[in-house]
């Protein structure tokens, strides 16, 4: 059987790669998927514990984490739309009215 | 009738009442009948007592209300009805209500009559107060209601700027002086643990230590040192002549300014249980007494020489009660009531028959043209030089008969030196009052042309009071009359005293030794007044170019005498001006800089936080993401290596 931690592992570079992903791309939609991203790697980890604790409760999880992530998309995408009617860009830098 | 005595106080107050609130509108003849009316039936009501304590042996109290009641510690407000207070209720009440008539007079064309009237009044009513009060509390309130009613009166005419500076400069010379006789009171209170003359003077010779006794009294003179003129407290009276005639008269001649020998008199009992405090008021009684007579000696403003005379006669009743001799220093402040508020009432007759003025430099060759303000004049002179048989002879010479006798001063030399400044003082007194008098009325006019030609007598209602002034001052001496004093013998239940302290000189025995001196000082004190006036005469009448020869070949003692020993530069350099300076520094530096700039620095401290807080708003998604981030790793850093 293939250890744990190395689904962990995995699951933890695809996370980290999505965080990275967030912070440095400056395109809103590219934001967007690495979002998505972290929210698989995360569901990856569920999968992980309940083939390993022999339990169904994190597959259940997933669904749920799936079903956001869906919901999510949908109203950040709306969100992007709006805001590019606006300021007719994507870049993220861009947005900076919100300040002092 | 003892126990209405509180109408000497209500009839006053009336007259404030109604001249204060409606005064303005029942017109200046009104205020007038009003004013004179409540002090006469002041007047009245203590003569009323007067007679009525003739047939009792101790005085009464009467209380008119309780007026504090915290736990323990009670005050009544009562007043205490024994000879001394009736005594000194009728010299306030009747010399107040001459006075009041005169100002009906000298007043009448001001514009602020009613209010004048109303501050009279208040002044009568508060000095009653202090002379009737039967505790420390009381006489406390009274005392610091005459200084205000002063402070008013003194700056009356408020447009002068003269005058303004004259009544703050009262106001604050005799604060520094009741401070002093607020923490006197304050030792007595903690010392006794009440406050009502009564209880204090029967526990007080069980009670006291000498320390302490001298302690209280000390503190108690310091006051009377501010309201009475003494040294170094004196400098506010001759500013005072700032105010009105009539309030130079009522209050810093006849009233007011006694309340300190009052006080002093009335503690008597507190004073004699510390001999070092006794012997400091003699002294310092002595000391202004000369020192002031020597500055009487060159002024030209004719008040001011009258104040300073003031100064110099409040030595001399502070010199009777610093030797024992309380019933002399009693009779001396009638007398010197009368004859001192006669001279100011006719020094005001002057300047109102010369359109104002009051340099005596330019009077001259008056007594024919104001003939009866110049009798009066003369009859005050007279009486305060102590000439013979007039009343200021009887009270004067009696004080320096004590001095010289005290039983209360143990040292002989001490007396003796007492007595020789007395003296000397006296010869001062008798050449500065006719001085005046030869300045004034006598020798070739030196009026002013425009002047010259308005003189005029005063009309009957300034001139009676001056008559009835004179008639009291020329014979009011009578009543003391040494070994006849009916004064002595009235005040006898108020100062009989208690076996603690040995009895004061007895008369003396017939055909003692004692007997013969008593008559030769007072043949001497006669013979100096007389002396005195002589060389006033010569100096002034006879050869009047002497004075001026005289002040050159002396000129830089005749300098420190004029500028009165540059005191009051002295207490402006020494005293004042670093004050101000300290207040200056301490309202610059301390409040506005320190404190407002502590606060105000908080506040500017709150706002640049913010300012540079503010910047971590910067608007970029990217930057908060990466807080987001740092937070995360943060807590999540915490709980894995918790």
């Amino acid at each position: 059987m293939i250890p744990s931690s190395y689904y962990l592992a995995l699951s933890a570079i695809i996370f980290v790669i999505g965080v990275v992903g967030v912070l440095v791309r400056r395109n809103a939609i590219v934001i967007l998927m690495c979002i998505e991203m972290m929210m698989g790697a995360a569901g990856l980890a569920f999968v992980t514990f309940s083939r390993y604790l022999n339990s169904l409760d994190g597959q259940v999880a997933v669904f749920l984490v799936m079903a956001v992530a869906a919901a999510e998309v949908a109203v950040g995408l709306g969100i992007i739309v709006s805001v590019f009617r606006h300021k007719q860009t994507t870049d993220v830098d861009e947005i900076n009215l919100l300040k002092w | 009738m003892l126990d209405f005595a509180w109408l000497i106080l209500l009839f006053p107050l009336l007259g404030v009442l109604i001249n204060g609130f409606i005064g303005n509108r029942i017109g200046k003849k009104w205020v007038g009948r009003v004013a004179c009316a409540a002090v006469g039936l002041s007047f009245l009501v203590g003569v009323g007592v007067f007679f009525a304590l003739l047939g009792e042996e101790h005085g009464r109290t009467v209380s008119l209300f309780s007026w504090i009641t915290v736990g323990d510690f009670q005050i009544q407000a009562a007043l205490l009805v024994d000879q001394l207070s009736t005594l000194m209720s009728l010299v306030v009440a009747g010399v107040s209500f001459v006075i009041h008539v005169y100002s009906i007079g000298y007043m009448a064309e001001d514009e602020r009559y009613s209010r004048f009237f109303t501050l009279l009044n208040l002044f009568v009513f508060s000095m009653l107060i202090l002379v009737l009060a039967d505790n420390f509390l009381l006489l406390y309130v009274g005392w610091e209601l005459v200084g205000l009613c002063s402070y008013l009166l003194i700056g009356f005419w408020f447009e002068r700027p003269s005058a303004a500076e004259a009544g703050k400069k009262a106001f604050l010379v005799t604060r520094v002086g009741d401070f002093g006789f607020a923490l006197g009171v304050m030792l007595i209170f903690a010392t006794f643990g009440t406050l009502g003359y009564a209880e204090v003077f029967e526990q007080a010779p069980q009670v006291l230590t000498t320390g302490l006794a001298t302690a209280i009294t000390l503190l108690l003179f310091a006051g009377a040192a501010g309201k009475s003129a003494q040294i170094p407290l004196y400098v506010w009276l001759p500013d005072a002549m700032e105010g009105p005639t009539p309030v130079s008269a009522l209050i810093h001649a006849a009233t007011m300014v006694t309340a300190g020998v009052y006080m002093v008199a009335r503690t008597h009992v507190l004073f004699e249980l510390a001999p070092l405090s006794m012997t400091v008021v003699a002294v310092i009684g002595a000391a202004t007494a000369f020192f002031a007579a020597t500055i009487a000696l060159v002024q030209n403003d004719i008040k001011r020489v009258l104040a300073y005379s003031t100064i110099s006669q409040l030595g001399y009743m502070f010199l009777a009660v610093g030797v024992g001799a309380y019933a002399s220093g009693i009779f001396h402040l009638t007398t010197h009531a009368f004859f001192k508020a006669l001279l100011f009432l006719s020094a005001g007759s002057v300047m109102h028959g010369l359109s104002g003025e009051l340099d005596m430099r330019k009077m001259g060759g008056l007594k024919d043209k104001m003939k009866t303000t110049y009798r009066a004049f003369l009859a005050g002179a007279a009486a305060l030089a102590g000439f013979p048989l007039l009343s200021g002879f009887f009270s004067k010479d009696e004080i320096l008969w004590r001095a010289f006798n005290s039983s209360i001063i143990p040292s002989a030399s001490l007396r003796a030196g007492l007595w020789l400044v007395g003296i000397v003082t006296a010869f001062l007194t008798a050449f500065y009052a006719f001085r005046a008098v030869f300045l004034t009325f006598w020798g070739p006019s030196r009026v002013d042309e425009e002047v010259a030609h308005h003189i005029h007598e005063s009309p009957r209602i300034m001139t009676t009071p001056l008559t009835i002034l004179a008639v009291l001052a020329l014979i009011g001496g009578l009543i003391g009359i040494p070994h006849l004093s009916a004064v002595e013998g009235f005040l006898e239940p108020v100062f009989a005293h208690h076996q603690a302290v040995p009895p004061p000189p007895a008369p003396p025995q017939p055909g003692g030794g004692s007997g013969i001196l008593e008559w030769v000082l007072m043949a001497l004190s006669a013979a100096v007044a007389i002396l005195a006036i002589i060389l006033a005469q010569y100096m002034y009448l006879v050869n009047p170019d002497r004075p001026g020869r005289l002040s050159k070949r002396y000129a830089s003692i005749y300098k420190l005498l004029s500028n009165k020993y540059y005191v009051d530069e002295i207490y402006m350099a020494g005293i004042v001006n670093p004050l101000r300076n300290l207040a200056s520094f301490l309202s610059r530096v301390m409040d506005a800089g320190i404190i407002d700039g502590a606060v105000n620095g908080l506040a500017a401290f709150f706002g640049r936080a913010g300012e540079e807080t503010r910047k971590l708003q910067t608007g970029y998604v990217r930057n908060y993401g990466l807080a987001m981030l740092m937070g995360v790793v943060v807590v999540l850093g915490y709980l894995i290596l918790r």
